[in-house]
């Protein structure tokens, strides 16, 4: 196409404009974008007069309302005389959650059931298909509201532990509570904690947990360094010295220690009144979505772990069984670090789809963004375009840290060709 | 020398024995289960722990699911039903789904005008078959599939069949216009012209020219609002018409995100990232309280049409990029080959690439299909009576007020054969192509 | 190429939108339906039967409307919608008028800006609870879990209710009422919240509506009524006037079975015939036909008719008429004069 040659010093034509390959891209990229800014401005305009003729003015100022509605599940510290962006920001925290919980979950068990699909066993195997099948082919909010209604069905009420003789009992020595309003686990408390730290005055974060994060991180850091030492003496002398214990004793002994010293202990739940008082409660709106989701997804998963998996050559598993590898060794060994780089591409995608199917909360009553900004704060403020557009910004945010910060694992992971 | 054996061995056997057979355990069904079940004691405690697990499942559900209710009218009824024959236990009131059956599959969709969805269903396959099943089926047939988009709106929402013709004849106006340009200007100018004309043609001629041949010769089905649309029904037109639609928007964005003009380019990236970005939910949202407010003042589209547009628009992002993985996938050797006969670009990807890389998208669109398919239930959180938004309807019944099992099992029943049988084609199909490449 | 239907079916949209504009009652007689908004499902108030047809209470009031300004109670599209939708979905101009008891509140009347056209149910925040639960009274509930709807003014009234009375509670927000029933019945809230009349309808459907107990303390006014938009005072009238119109058929006497006898022949009470169009021109001044209320009437019957017929004390729902009786017998109905 670009074989002119010696062009002919010409006069500019205005035919040109659209034969003639030089000019051609650029007029083509000219109308694109007036097209296109004439359907923004179209779109602008439609807006500002209906919005003129529904005597609405854009504006954001009633997020520093209060928002006057309370909400079950809060990391942060919130009332209802909160403002709608303290409302907001509290559901963006827990859409985190329960995108950050689904995605491991998800993760762990569509890996094994992608191996286990594969396995010699022939009921294992059948019975992974039916899974998959199964979760693959009905609507993932038709899982989400199942999954909320066998929790609700199958376990006991509260009220249920109450009396001489109850129908329920709590389960591991006493310590968790498994209702169908949620589970209570025993929760770690400090008699003697240094508080928290207010960030930006908005919210606080434990100080405790900043000082054990610190303190196990600098007993990691040293271990490896042990460790290191290891590795330099034993290349100079080809002796390893042990020093398992050393670092066992370097990472475990000041954990240990500052945890004495803050007076750690668990509260456990107990039944007082209406609910169990004490212990982190897991709601089972939560706990529901997250069991949806993670399902959900897994069976995604579990069948591109099984492509990846078929994706390597016999030739890779039976070399290494030549060597005299195990079969697990061989699968953990050979099979699923190669694998690992076919998995990964649409591992990203299903993490994306399982935050942005977190959306569907509402069903079951977990309060996330869509169920506070674009829930009840919609309803209770009218402000359709602000909240709507607010929210879809910050989905878009969130989707597109994920596969920034996926990608960039990708391309550390990726075989590096020639 | 030949004596040599003889002198050193006692005996040699001079026959074959005869085969003998294989140890009992490693044939018949005792081979076979220790081969696949009970190899190794983990492969043995796995078989156990989930045998029982199916067991268990099963004592716990079949009792439940096996109830003589099929008659009961109310729920109510059905209680007295287990009070009557003695029954301790709970069981499934099936009654719901005889009752109800029909609302689920076509929403309100008038009783006697079934036949028009059903028509249509049978009809898509037709259409489709040519595309779905190449080479076993006449080629001629694809002159069906490409009339088809214009007869399904019309046998489900009916109306005058001038209606389709009229919009059929836009492309007849767009070519008569093009070759009458063509004569006299540059075709790039007669392209443009065309199909400036086509659409003035649907914007402002089609409604008047239908109308006015529907009252020279009035054939016309009996219109139904899309309000009467619901259940799978609508589920099913939902996700039909987005797929439909999102197939040429899909091409164009594709071609667009690898294409050599960055504007062009940033343009569908842009637009592909921000709807892949964002939930379906968010989209859905926009079309029930949004669209309005970005449409000029006065445009009503009923709720429906609306949310078809949003769909639409989600599953073109997704279809961009399962076509562009089709032309990604194709060898290098066949864009060149295009360019070394000469063929412009458009040429070139009508002739060579488009019908190769689509071959290929195919798995991918029909998986993108059950997604949007299995999609469309979210709109019943925006109150659209979808199958999951129509069993809280039913719900609201007096008669069927409290139950709730029932309807998910019917409903997660027809999804999973609709997306199952779809999924198994779509591997069949992925199959073949394989096949074909290697 | 397929597009090209989506286009031809956006063309016929746009060309059905462009004859829109003229006030509502214009559209409505232009369109031949009346579009009304509805509940998208709750028991006794609108739910769609097997055939698809809409019945219950707001249900009841679209029917009468569509009579009185069309004179065929047929002929309206129900609209479902969702608390989220519905205030948008009138907005819009997609529904004529709002009947999904919706709560009359100052700033949805001033800055959502709508009209409400009066008030077909009084109703009030309640509490239901289960007997074994052992409490009498809401202020005992601290530190409950409370089933809630999400999307109403229960919500805040809630939320305000247990602040002032300085109480701890645990708020489980719920989509449908399906859904708070299948919750509340599995005990995995102790207390479900909504509006009175949706606590009776609901424990009415319960196995062992005994077992429950509805709480003395109603924590709000909840006027529910039908509303419209802002702007079209002749539109709102009409939807105000046939509500009215029921309700003062009910005091009158005349019901859905002598509306047709009171109508053909002049009564010897003028307020009767006035209402009726058998004397004075009530309904040309409203803009409709002279026997626009008998049409209202005998599409659902009065107000008592309707109340009795989808959610009084002989249906499962079983309402007493309370607040909502005619104020002669000590309720809040009082209608101006038709005059």
């Amino acid at each position: 196409m670009t074989t002119l040659t010696d062009p002919p010093a010409e006069s500019f034509k205005l035919s040109m404009l659209v034969y003639d390959t030089r000019y051609r891209s650029i007029t083509f990229q000219i109308v694109a974008l007036v097209a296109f800014l004439t359907l923004v401005g179209w779109l602008a305009n439609n807006t500002i007069q209906n919005l003129a003729d529904l005597g609405k003015e854009p504006s954001f100022a009633f997020m520093t309302d209060p928002a006057g509605y309370d909400i079950n599940q809060r990391l942060i510290e919130y009332s209802s005389q909160s403002t709608h962006l303290r409302a907001a920001f509290v559901g963006l925290l827990n859409t985190l959650l329960v995108a950050v919980l689904g995605c491991a979950t998800a993760t762990v068990v569509g890996v094994i059931v992608g191996v286990l699909r594969l396995s010699g066993n022939w009921l294992i195997a059948r019975l992974m298909t039916v899974y998959v099948e199964m979760f693959r082919n009905v609507p993932v909010l038709m899982w989400i509201v199942l999954a909320m209604a066998i929790l609700i069905e199958t376990l006991p009420a509260p009220s249920a532990f109450r009396g001489d003789d109850p129908a329920a009992t709590m389960k591991v020595f006493d310590s968790v509570a498994f209702t169908n309003r949620g589970v209570y686990i025993p929760e770690p408390l400090f008699s003697r904690g240094l508080g928290d730290i207010s960030v930006f005055g908005a919210f606080g974060i434990s100080l405790d947990l900043i000082a054990i994060l610190l303190v196990l991180g600098v007993s990691i850091f040293i271990s490896k360094r042990i460790g290191k030492k290891a590795d330099a003496t034993q290349e100079a002398t080809g002796i390893r010295p042990r020093t398992w214990h050393l670092r066992t004793a370097v990472i475990i002994l000041p954990t240990a220690l500052l945890l004495l010293l803050l007076g750690f202990h668990f509260g456990y739940p107990a039944l007082k009144g209406f609910n169990f008082q004490g212990g982190t409660h897991l709601r089972n709106s939560l706990i529901a979505l997250w069991l949806a989701l993670s399902l959900y997804t897994a069976a995604f998963i579990a069948e591109n772990v099984r492509a990846g998996i078929l994706a390597v050559s016999s030739g890779q598993t039976e070399a290494a069984a030549a060597l005299g590898l195990r079969p697990k060794r061989i699968m953990s060994l050979v099979v699923l670090p190669q694998a690992m780089r076919v998995i990964i591409p649409p591992l990203i995608s299903q993490y994306l789809n399982l935050t942005k199917n977190s959306s569907l909360a509402i069903a079951v009553g977990y309060m996330d963004i869509t169920g506070t900004l674009m829930g009840i704060t919609l309803n209770q403020t009218g402000r359709e375009l602000e909240t709507v557009l607010l929210g879809m910004l910050i989905y878009l945010l969130i989707s597109l840290s994920i596969s920034a910060v996926m990608n960039w694992y990708n391309n550390r992971v990726k075989l590096v060709e020639r | 020398m030949s004596n040599t054996h003889a002198d050193t061995v006692l005996y040699v056997r001079d026959t074959m024995l005869p085969q003998s057979e294989p140890p009992a355990s490693t044939i018949g069904p005792a081979g076979w289960a220790k081969q696949n079940l009970f190899s190794g004691w983990l492969n043995t405690l796995l078989t156990v722990v989930s045998a029982a697990f199916v067991v268990f499942l099963l004592y716990r559900l079949l009792p439940w699911f096996i109830s003589p209710t099929w008659g009961s009218d109310s729920l109510s009824s059905c209680r007295a039903l287990f009070e009557e024959i003695g029954r301790d236990h709970e069981g499934a009131c099936w009654g719901v789904i005889r009752d109800r059956w029909q609302q689920l599959l076509f929403g309100f969709y008038p009783a006697e005008l079934y036949w028009r969805p059903i028509l249509s269903l049978i009809l898509l396959m037709v259409a489709l078959a040519p595309v779905l099943f190449v080479g076993k089926v006449p080629a001629k047939m694809l002159i069906f599939s490409v009339i088809y988009p214009f007869m399904l709106p019309w046998l489900l929402w009916g109306g005058t069949v001038w209606m389709p013709i009229a919009v059929i004849a836009g492309f007849g106006v767009g070519y008569l216009v093009f070759k009458l340009v063509a004569k006299v200007g540059p075709g790039g100018l007669a392209a443009i012209v065309a199909t400036l004309a086509t659409v003035l043609w649907w914007l402002f001629l089609t409604a008047p020219v239908a109308y006015g041949l529907a009252s020279v010769l009035p054939l016309a089905l009996e219109p139904v609002a899309s309000r009467q649309f619901g259940g799978f029904m609508l589920s099913v037109t939902i996700g039909v018409v987005a797929i439909a639609c999102s197939l040429p928007i899909g091409i164009v964005l594709a071609l667009g995100r690898r294409s050599d003009l960055p504007l062009v380019k940033w343009l569908c990236v842009g637009f592909i990232e921000f709807i892949r970005g964002v939930p379906l939910i968010t989209l859905l949202f926009v079309a029930s309280v949004l669209l309005n407010i970005f449409l000029p003042p006065g445009t009503n589209f009923d709720i429906i049409l609306r949310v078809m547009i949003m769909t639409t628009l989600f599953a073109s992002a997704y279809m961009a990029e399962v076509i562009r993985g089709g032309l990604a996938a194709l060898p290098k050797g066949q864009y060149e080959g295009a360019d070394s006969l000469g063929l412009d670009y458009w040429q070139a990807q009508r002739l060579i690439i488009m019908p190769q890389a689509l071959k290929i998208s195919i798995p991918g669109i029909v998986s993108t299909f059950i997604g949007v398919f299995k999609d469309t239930t979210l709109v019943s959180i925006i109150g659209l009576l979808d199958p999951l938004g129509l069993a809280n309807a039913i719900r609201a019944d007096t008669d069927w007020n409290g139950i709730y099992w029932e309807l998910f099992l019917f409903i997660g029943a027809v999804f999973f054969i609709f997306c199952f049988s779809m999924s198994r084609y779509s591997m069949y199909l992925e199959r073949k192509l394989q096949t074909g490449h290697r | 190429m397929k597009k090209t239907v989506f286009l031809g079916a956006l063309t016929a949209a746009g060309l059905a939108a462009g004859a829109a504009g003229a006030t509502t009652l214009e559209d409505v007689k232009a369109r031949g339906t009346l579009n009304c908004g509805v509940s998208t499902g709750l028991v006794g108030f609108s739910a769609p039967d097997a055939n698809g047809e809409w019945t219950g209470f707001d249900v009841a009031l679209c029917r009468a409307v569509a009579a009185a300004v069309l004179g065929d109670q047929t002929a309206v599209e129900f609209v479902p919608t969702t608390g989220k939708t519905r205030f948008t979905a009138l907005a819009s101009g997609e529904i004529d008028m709002l009947a999904r008891n919706t709560t009359w509140t100052f700033s949805r009347d001033v800055d959502l800006k709508f009209t409400f056209n009066g008030v077909n149910y009084y109703d009030g925040q309640g509490f239901m609870v289960p007997k074994a639960l052992g409490v009498s009274s809401a202020k005992e509930l601290d530190g409950a879990t409370v089933c809630i709807q999400t999307g109403t003014t229960t919500e805040l009234n809630l939320a305000d209710f247990f602040r002032v009375n300085n109480m701890g509670y645990e708020p489980v927000p719920i989509e449908t009422n399906a859904e708070a029933q299948q919750q509340f019945l599995a005990g995995a809230c102790d207390v479900y919240t909504t509006d009175a009349s949706g606590l009776a309808a609901t424990r009415a459907t319960f196995e062992n509506p005994g077992d429950y107990a509805i709480l003395p303390e109603i924590i709000s006014k909840e006027p529910l009524g039908p509303l419209v938009r802002h702007g079209d005072d002749e539109w709102g009238d009409i939807v105000t006037w046939t509500l009215n119109a029921l309700i003062a058929a009910e005091e009158l006497g005349i019901t859905s079975a002598n509306v047709k006898d009171m109508s053909s022949a002049a009564t010897d009470n003028p307020e009767i015939n006035r209402l009726l169009g058998s004397e004075g021109n009530l309904g040309e001044m409203i803009g409709l036909n002279a026997d626009w209320a008998v049409m209202a009437i005998s599409a659902g019957g009065n107000y008592g008719e309707i109340f009795e017929k989808n959610i009084g004390e002989n249906t499962p729902i079983g309402l007493a008429r309370g607040l909502n009786a005619l104020y002669t017998d000590g309720g809040l109905l009082y209608t101006p004069p038709f005059r």
